[in-house]
């Protein structure tokens, strides 16, 4: 599903290079970790997935369902299948969240030659989307993010994410800010929405998310490349051991 | 004997002058109404003020109006639908207004020119300080309009919606309105129409003790308008007067909003939306007096500025020395999405009193590209999710009024500018 051929990417703004000759491969329905020390790519790559122009692709390709989607602008991606959930989830204020919804799933449809949702079909969903999230619609009543905790912003990225039925979905450090009990609602969110024409790649620092979502594939992300694969023992190792052994083999 | 030397006169102060001639045997007045008008014109005469003038320094109005239309008594405007359902309706067509008055009980309707005839709102056409083109030009020239008086205690469930249309050439109107003591209203003030037109437009207002008054402005003029307005309002002890003013339309467009609090517990809030777009110059002007102590006020302006607008906002604020604990806060926040278009924003604090506490603060931004990439990422094309952001800085103050139907009115105004100039 997902194709990532060595590849170099840099921040426009100063010409830092973040990724360094990445390699990575997920199949569909395939949950893959990415681990890493901070400073190693992890949200860099979730960005760039997503289109974000702050970054420039200077080598390499990525491949999705066998087509690149360098030249497609974030809105193209998102169409497409490609979801982002935030680690910092934008406050919008005057955006109203129902409103901001029903736009995006009204857009994406349009975008696969769908007729626009119906009121109460549309309220149908966001009601049960927001239930097995056990978040307050009142909450939804609120601008677009604003005022939320980070829990709850959390929570509303994988409200969209279940509205939104993408195909590959990019989770940046979802777990981060989260307690215990929002750690395993936000999770069970995720497990529910696992299918066989779907992908996660779940960005993570701490195995304790990885214990909810059981990847099939972890991967070390350093200096920007992937410096090691293995299954989701690699993620207990990494707990275990720290970063510092797979760093010096791979050094 | 020393003459005034004055640069020679601009076709619009000839019009002007010359149409005061013509028109003067057509104008209602008593005695001191007409005298009023003679001074009024007077101060045309004087000529119309330049850059030089403080007030009048990002408007140059005898640079800017260069011709005025002429009178034009075949235009035929017609009244609008209300924005908000169920409002009394008091529409003043091309300068004239119904004869026929709504009824609701605890308010009194009037024609203004009735009162021009009978001489009672004479003392209202005084002029507002030295400067006050658009209180001359209308002083001069103002033939109709209402006078409307809401008795002490009386809460309308409905809005009274004042409308100006006009269908081209002039059109000179005052809307005035008592509020007694602890009495509640909305008033909806409507300028529009189509034409090459000149309006001027005075609106004036006082709150008795406690009433309660929110104002909505909507001025929706096409740019072929010179849209002169005043609004000037008295705030009573503990009354509380909300001005809400949305400008999305004509060419040459000022507002001035002239408040003063008068009784100790007043409290004003004046919220603001400018859409600018096409070649267009929009003006809004205010000078707010806390005049007494204990007083209250906040000001927020929005500006969206397209195309090769331009727009200005001057937000004086005076406290008078004996006018202690005032506490006032303005912001004036501009989103310029074009490089042809500007905003002047010039904030003026007076202040004699030593304990009070007054602010301002202004800004100018473009589209935050951070949350554009948030609802782009969602699925939202480019030009949908700037429309989204555009909508949501200027609805943020709407929104803010917290009345369901005014705000849904509102909305309905700002949508549809956004589909005329998306």
């Amino acid at each position: 599903m997902l194709e990532i051929k060595n590849l170099h990417a840099r921040i426009v703004d100063d010409g830092t290079e973040i990724i360094r000759g990445l390699n990575l491969t997920v199949k569909a329905g395939e949950v893959a970790a990415i681990m890493g020390p901070n400073g190693s790519g992890k949200s860099t790559l979730s960005y760039i997935l997503a289109g974000r122009e702050d970054y420039e692709v200077t080598e390499g390709d990525i491949l999705y369902n066998g087509q690149s989607i360098l030249e497609m602008d974030p809105a193209e991606r998102a169409t497409s299948g490609i979801f982002l959930a935030f680690q910092y989830p934008m406050e919008i204020p005057g955006v109203a969240t129902m409103e901001f919804l029903k736009v995006a799933m009204n857009e994406q449809r349009k975008a696969r030659g769908e007729e626009p949702l119906k009121i109460p079909e549309f309220l149908k969903r966001v009601k049960d989307a927001a239930a097995s999230l056990s978040m307050d619609m009142n909450m939804l009543k609120r601008p677009l993010n604003v005022g939320f905790s980070g829990g709850e912003k959390k929570r509303a990225e994988i409200l969209q994410m279940k509205l939104l039925e993408p195909k590959l979905c990019v989770l940046d450090e979802t777990d981060s800010g989260l307690d215990i009990d929002a750690l395993k609602i936000v999770s069970d969110g995720v497990n529910a929405l696992r299918a066989p024409d779907r992908a996660f790649l779940v960005i993570t620092h701490y195995q304790r998310l990885l214990e909810h979502i059981v990847p099939d594939t972890v991967h070390v992300l350093y200096k920007g490349q992937v410096i090691k694969s293995g299954d989701k023992s690699l993620a207990l190792d990494l707990e275990a051991n720290g970063y510092a052994g797979v760093i010096g083999e791979a050094a | 004997m020393n003459m005034h030397t004055q640069p020679q006169r601009t076709p619009a102060e000839t019009a002007l002058i010359d149409a005061f001639g013509d028109r003067l045997s057509l104008l209602p007045g008593d005695g001191a109404v007409m005298l009023k008008r003679d001074d009024a014109i007077e101060a045309v005469k004087y000529g119309l003020p330049t850059r030089r003038v403080e007030s009048w320094h990002y408007t140059d109005l005898r640079r800017l109006l260069n011709s005025v239309p002429d009178f034009d008594a075949a235009a035929m405007a017609k009244a609008l639908a209300p924005i908000i359902g169920g409002s009394a309706v008091l529409p003043v067509l091309n300068g004239k207004s119904e004869a026929k008055m709504p009824s609701l009980e605890g308010v009194a309707f009037q024609r203004l020119s009735e009162k021009l005839t009978d001489g009672s709102i004479a003392p209202g056409l005084d002029p507002y300080g030295s400067d006050d083109a658009i209180g001359a030009l209308n002083t001069a020239f103002v033939a109709d309009g209402y006078f409307v008086d809401i008795a002490d205690g009386v809460e309308l469930e409905k809005p009274i919606e004042l409308q100006n249309v006009q269908a081209g050439g002039q059109a000179h109107v005052r809307l005035a309105a008592r509020v007694g003591a602890g009495a509640k209203a909305v008033f909806v003030e409507r300028q529009a129409g189509e034409g090459t037109a000149l309006v001027s437009s005075v609106s004036q207002l006082v709150l008795g003790e406690g009433a309660e008054v929110t104002w909505l402005i909507v001025q929706e003029q096409p740019d072929t308008a010179t849209h002169l307005a005043q609004f000037k309002a008295h705030i009573g002890k503990n009354a509380k007067l909300t001005l809400f003013v949305m400008n999305a339309g004509g060419k040459l467009v000022r507002q001035e909003v002239l408040v003063r609090t008068t009784g100790e517990g007043a409290d004003f809030k004046l919220r603001g939306i400018n859409l600018l777009a096409g070649d267009t110059h929009t003006d809004v002007t205010m000078v707010l007096d806390h005049a007494v102590p204990h007083t209250t006020s906040t000001e927020i302006i929005r500006n969206v500025v397209t195309g090769k607008a331009r727009g200005v906002f001057q937000g004086r604020i005076n406290v008078h020395q004996y006018a202690q604990k005032t506490n006032a806060k303005m912001a004036c926040n501009t989103l310029l999405l074009s490089d042809d278009g500007e905003f002047s924003t010039k904030p003026e604090l007076e202040i004699f009193a030593d304990d009070v506490v007054c602010g301002h603060g202004a800004t100018v931004t473009e589209i935050d590209h951070n949350h554009l990439f948030y609802l782009m990422a969602r699925g939202v094309d480019e030009k949908s999710a700037r429309g989204l952001l555009v909508k949501a800085f200027v609805a943020e103050v709407i929104e803010e009024l917290d009345d369901e139907a005014i705000v849904e009115a509102l909305e309905a105004r700002l949508d549809e500018w956004f589909v005329t100039h998306g």
